[in-house]
């Protein structure tokens, strides 16, 4: 049986050209399968994050091939590009980054909306859904400003999965949670990895977090070093 | 389905920044509510005075002239092209006042498709007798009703009105000076003699004041059949002929025609009256011109606070980015944030500009010129309650727009990165 590859990245390059030019990420090639939970590591500057941009649609200038789900991004406008994010994938940052006027189940419904294929009320069935499966269900009706930074990260998960993406991204999702909300958050990404199958790629500096994946993609200076399988 | 998500995103940042949207949409408010107060009130004032000169002015006024011959006897056994002659103490000729077949002109005139209306008029010299007193006047004999529908006589008539004249052929409507001096008034009788010797009783049927004394003191209007009997004469003596045109324009070139047409004097309302579209035109384009810097000002309003609730917003901007808003997405949600500011307070300016204005018409004003007026004019048409909403519109769209072009072009990597 073939691999069943989410996403695959062949030969990406990316210079920043502001102040002196500088080529940040050389040849990186890479897949991830679907179910596998992925993690990127590195030392600051070694352009884990401009990889997880590139990876993510939102910077689109680079060179070489980008295929999600089978289908090529490299050539897709900023348009398409917004629609594929906004249908496949989910994002999670390192500060939680809701909006900030919006309720929790208004932030969470806010990216099927915007898609609109289901119907209100479907929508707001599945984000109650989505926020019970990460245990805050009960701050539904809460201003997002109003709620702790775990539960924020926790709404941002729930905000990322609503469109059922074909990956999650995280730019140190628990980089800025205390040690407690940070294992809360953890054990809920290894659950939906395990349970309902999703890839995950998830960059981090933090090594405890990053050894209970199912891969470790250690990264120096722009290339990748190695492939690691604790 | 789509805009929905992206109006509701617009009305959630314009209700959680309340006293800044409600300063914006006030700005247009005040923008638009002075805009309307002040047109309204400028063209109706405008209007009053154009009125002072036009209501009362025929556009084409047609008489006989007392004038000297062009051509004189001696032109006829000259060469006046090629010898020189000198002629002193020229005579004018002497001339009919009445107007050479006057009824068939009229006729003519009323068939044209440019004229309102073309009505006859007799002037008369007259004295008005009290006791030994003999008062110089002059007296006009009119057609009460189609003067009252082409030249406004109505609004000068201070007491009594010109259907009563129509009713009472021995009726006369006289001068307020007049009525002053000889201590007359409405249902007297005045006695007025005739050029000719004649002494005639007529019964004061209205009061005339048209705010000029001069005019006051003499002048009254009395019936055309009864002027035609003062004056001895027939029922086609007629002495001028009054024009008024549907279009202001045409009177010169009507006049110019009319002339050479009948052989007869034509004046249009241009040569008598040149100084007063001058002023008209200046009015405006101060009104206007005001009317326009206070939208201006107002559009500023929104564009700052626009471009300030997009720093603020950098955080949300990238998020919806990020989540699968495209960069037309983001734009059109700060535009509707513009426009809902816009329509919000143009709406509002509308009613207030309406408010003021209606305060104005109801605030006391008394003129001597204008003795049926008792208010403040003010014109409530309906265009300049159109041109200030979509004015309105414009304005916010472009004050929305040049700060959502910026949010539309944000890079959303930027932002997070510089967290």
């Amino acid at each position: 049986m073939e691999k069943d590859i989410v996403l695959k990245a062949t030969n990406i390059n990316k210079y920043f050209r502001d102040p002196t030019l500088f080529h940040v990420l050389k040849d990186i090639s890479f897949e991830v399968d679907r179910g596998e939970f992925v993690s990127i590591m590195g030392k600051s500057g070694c352009g884990k994050s401009t990889l997880l941009y590139i990876l993510s649609t939102m910077d689109t200038d680079y060179e070489g091939k980008l295929v999600l789900d089978g289908e090529d991004l490299s050539l897709k406008t900023a348009d398409e590009l917004a629609f594929i994010r906004n249908q496949h994938i989910g994002f999670i940052f390192q500060f939680h980054y809701l909006l900030q006027e919006f309720t929790v189940l208004e932030n969470v419904m806010l990216p099927a909306k915007k898609l609109g294929i289901k119907s209100l009320q479907e929508i707001e069935h599945d984000a109650i859904e989505k926020l019970r499966l990460l245990g805050i269900a009960d701050q539904a009706q809460k201003l997002s400003m109003q709620i702790s930074g775990g539960q924020k990260q926790r709404v941002a998960i729930a905000r990322a999965l609503i469109n059922s993406p074909s990956i999650i991204m995280g730019d140190e999702p628990t980089g800025n949670l205390d040690s407690k909300n940070a294992q809360i958050v953890f054990s809920i990404l290894k659950e939906l990895s395990e349970e309902e199958n999703l890839s995950l790629l998830v960059v981090t500096h933090d090594l405890d977090f990053a050894q209970k994946t199912n891969r470790i993609i250690e990264m120096e200076d722009g290339r990748i070093i190695k492939h690691i399988t604790p | 389905m789509n805009y929905r998500v992206i109006s509701s995103i617009a009305k959630t940042h314009i209700f959680s920044r309340l006293k800044q949207s409600s300063i914006a949409a006030l700005g247009v408010t005040f923008g638009i509510g002075t805009f309307i107060t002040l047109v309204s009130f400028m063209t109706g004032l405008n209007g009053l005075l154009d009125g002072l000169v036009l209501n009362r002015t025929p556009h084409v006024h047609l008489y006989n002239e007392l004038k000297v011959s062009e051509k004189q006897p001696i032109d006829f056994i000259t060469q006046p092209e090629k010898e020189f002659s000198v002629i002193h103490s020229i005579q004018p000729k002497f001339n009919q006042l009445r107007i050479h077949n006057a009824l068939p002109i009229l006729d003519y005139l009323n068939k044209d498709e440019r004229v309102k209306g073309a009505i006859p008029q007799i002037t008369v010299q007259v004295f008005y007798k009290a006791g030994s007193v003999n008062l110089n006047g002059v007296l006009n004999g009119i057609e009460p009703l189609e003067e009252d529908r082409l030249f406004h006589l109505g609004d000068y008539i201070i007491d009594g009105d010109v259907q009563k004249l129509k009713n009472k052929p021995s009726g006369i409507i006289i001068g307020g000076g007049v009525a002053n001096k000889l201590k007359l008034e409405m249902g007297d009788r005045v006695y007025i003699s005739a050029p000719n010797g004649g002494l005639f009783q007529l019964k004061i049927v209205g009061i005339y004041q048209s705010g000029l004394a001069d005019i006051d003191d003499i002048q009254s209007f009395v019936n055309v059949k009864m002027a035609q009997r003062i004056v001895g004469q027939s029922g086609s003596y007629i002495t001028d002929i009054n024009v008024k045109l549907y279009d202001l324009e045409e009177s010169v070139a009507m006049a110019k025609q009319l002339s050479k047409q009948f052989n007869i004097s034509a004046k249009d309302i241009k040569a008598a009256n040149a100084q007063f579209e001058t002023g008209t035109s200046i009015r405006n384009i101060i009104t206007y011109a005001v009317s326009i810097t206070l939208l201006v000002v107002a559009g500023f309003g929104i564009y700052n606070i626009l471009n300030m609730l997009i720093y603020e917003k950098m955080n949300d901007i990238a998020i919806l980015k990020a989540t699968g808003f495209s960069g037309k997405d983001v734009q059109l949600i700060f535009i509707s944030q513009a426009m809902i500011i816009g329509i919000i307070g143009g709406l509002l300016g509308l009613i207030v500009g309406f408010g003021l204005s209606l305060l104005i018409s109801y605030t006391p004003f008394e003129t001597d010129a204008l003795p049926t007026i008792k208010t403040f004019p003010v014109n409530f048409d309906p265009a300049y309650y159109v041109i200030g909403i979509v004015f309105a519109l414009i304005a916010t769209f472009l004050a929305g727009y040049l700060p959502s072009r910026r949010a539309r072009d944000i890079d959303p990597v930027e932002i997070i990165r510089g967290q």
